[in-house]
């Protein structure tokens, strides 16, 4: 009955909790974390370094256990990596001995599906993301961004429901930036994709998300989470608007009140 | 033609930098000779060398040829068994325990000396010289490879992870190519033992091969036939060397090393 009045959430995250075994003794990484993410909503998680960002995207892609709580996908509690997922990691991980699109289609290879048939969407991705022309090359004659850039068209290769994404554009220029935070908004915006996207960012978080995840450090913990009611489609000039203001500036100093950022 | 000459001594060359030194070591050598009237039985000179070689070269290559196609049987069973054993070793956490623990034990061990083993085995065909020169070929082998499919990156078996790829995948498109250059620098080094292998082989069982020629030749105490199968198997040994480093170029373009 429920569910007619609020959908399902797509994940579903309940005072889960990480602790890293370790030699100099138990890290907590994450504790009590809460969480739901409705189906195709984009979620951005900030926090400052060390905060548990990279464990808590770990932890929902089954990639590590949770040592508390239960975290459920679709209805289904974890145990392993869920079906219908893609993941973009902080580094790009290509393989250097195959080409951008041996790599891209690595995707479809490993999920044990025809590569023929996603050939040709694995060329329109690349496409999208300005790699038109660079298929044939190898990884280690592109530059971080056109990697980091080929390493989402992977992810997204097989359509995922689940998108994760570990600071994908932090390594990258600001223009490269600006410019893929346009395209990937663009994508999620055709499609019902459910994406939880980090980043250290505030104003990238912002300008991507339905919802903000602010977290907090030692231990890493959920802050505060923010609706930004902006409308859809954004455009780089939003970030002019005095309400896109008004949320970073809201954040920012949320930050400065744990004495995270200094004002 | 003068350009040619003037480029003899200019520029960058490997070829003719190694060419200079082996022409003026053997011309130094000649004139040693000729200049102190050594015995022959102690230094022969390069000339009477290639006189010795010139008078039966057939017996030579003959001899060259099976102890090359032991190198390389061997060597080709090192590197087969080798990296079957490198996968079995990495995938099974029993085997690691076990045959690899041994095998690093056993290489510590004066391999040569069991030599005399095999022929007790084996007889003196070509078995327990293939046995010898595998023995000693496919530590190397094991050992680098092993080494290679380890060191893979977490975040890349965590992307394969990601997208439930099965571990024959994982082994095959991620862990082998990954392990590649490392099978490669464990290769060279198998190359000189096979041959090395092959020679002891020879000579602790017989029959035929540069290393018997060695062995038969110092008995009637001919010097100079010792040593031009010492320049034959030096020979052999650099071109196996070199093809191990042409096949690896090809192999790999995508690695550091070969950019
Ligand atoms: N494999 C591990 N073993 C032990 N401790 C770990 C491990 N991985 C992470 N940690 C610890 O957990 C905490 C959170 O790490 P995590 O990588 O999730 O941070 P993050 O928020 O992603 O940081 P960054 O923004 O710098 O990437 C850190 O204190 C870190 O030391
Ligand atoms: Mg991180």
């Amino acid at each position: 009955m429920n569910a007619t009045v609020r959908p399902v959430p797509y994940v579903a995250i309940a005072n889960a909790g990480k602790v890293y075994p370790s030699s100099h003794g138990a890290v907590t990484a994450l504790s009590d974390i809460n969480l739901d993410i409705r189906p195709g909503e984009f979620i951005s998680i900030v926090g400052p370094s060390g905060c548990g960002k990279s464990t808590l995207m770990k932890c929902v892609a089954g990639l590590e256990t949770i040592t508390g709580g239960t975290i459920s996908v679709a209805g289904q509690p974890l145990s392993g990596p869920p079906d219908g997922m893609g993941v973009v990691f902080q580094r790009d991980v290509l393989l250097d001995w195959r080409t951008i699109l041996d790599n891209v289609l690595l995707q479809a290879e490993f999920m044990g599906r025809p590569r023929a048939q996603y050939r040709d969407r694995a060329m329109q991705l690349l496409d999208r993301f300005g790699l038109g022309g660079f298929e044939k090359r190898h990884p280690w004659e592109l530059s971080g961004g056109m990697r980091q850039r080929a390493s989402i068209c992977r992810a997204l290769l097989c359509d995922p429901d689940l998108l994760l994404m570990d600071e994908p554009f932090g390594a990258l220029d600001a223009m490269t930036r600006d410019d893929l935070n346009v395209e990937l908004s663009r994508i999620w915006q055709g499609t019902n994709k459910t994406v939880l996207f980090i980043t250290h960012s505030i104003s990238e978080a912002v300008f991507l998300a339905d919802r903000v995840v602010m977290m907090s450090r030692s231990p890493g913990r959920i802050v505060d989470v923010i609706d930004i009611d902006l409308p859809r489609p954004r455009s780089l000039s939003i970030r002019e608007t005095p309400a896109f203001g008004a949320y970073t500036q809201c954040i920012r100093h949320h930050f400065a009140e744990l004495g995270i950022l200094q004002e | 033609m003068t350009d040619w000459f003037r480029s003899l001594f200019t520029g960058e060359s490997r070829t003719r930098d190694i060419a200079l030194v082996l022409i003026g070591s053997l011309l130094l050598w000649e004139g040693c000779v000729w200049l102190f009237q050594p015995p022959a039985i102690i230094l022969p000179a390069p000339s009477d060398i290639w006189q010795s070689f010139i008078a039966t070269p057939g017996t030579f290559l003959r001899n060259m040829l099976y102890t090359l196609g032991t190198t390389a049987l061997a060597f080709a069973i090192s590197v087969a068994l080798g990296v079957i054993l490198a996968i079995g070793i990495v995938q099974s956490k029993f085997l690691e325990r076990t045959v690899y623990t041994l095998l690093v034990a056993i290489n510590s061990v004066p391999k040569v000396a069991l030599a005399p083993l095999f022929v007790i085995w084996l007889g003196t065909g070509l078995e327990p010289k293939i046995s010898v020169a595998v023995m000693l070929a496919i530590f190397p082998i094991v050992i680098d490879t092993v080494l290679g499919l380890r060191s893979v990156d977490p975040d890349m078996l965590n992307m394969a992870r990601a997208t439930r790829a099965s571990k024959l995948d994982v082994l095959l498109k991620i862990r082998l190519p990954n392990a590649l250059p490392s099978l490669f620098a464990g290769m060279k080094v198998a190359i000189s033992f096979a041959l090395v292998g092959a020679i002891v082989g020879e000579f602790v069982a017989g029959g035929k091969g540069l290393g018997f020629l060695v062995l038969t030749a110092q008995g009637q105490f001919d010097t100079t036939r010792v040593f031009v199968s010492l320049v034959l198997l030096g020979l052999m040994g650099t071109v196996l060397f070199y093809i191990v480093d042409i096949a690896e170029r090809l192999a790999l373009p995508w690695h550091v090393s070969q950019r």
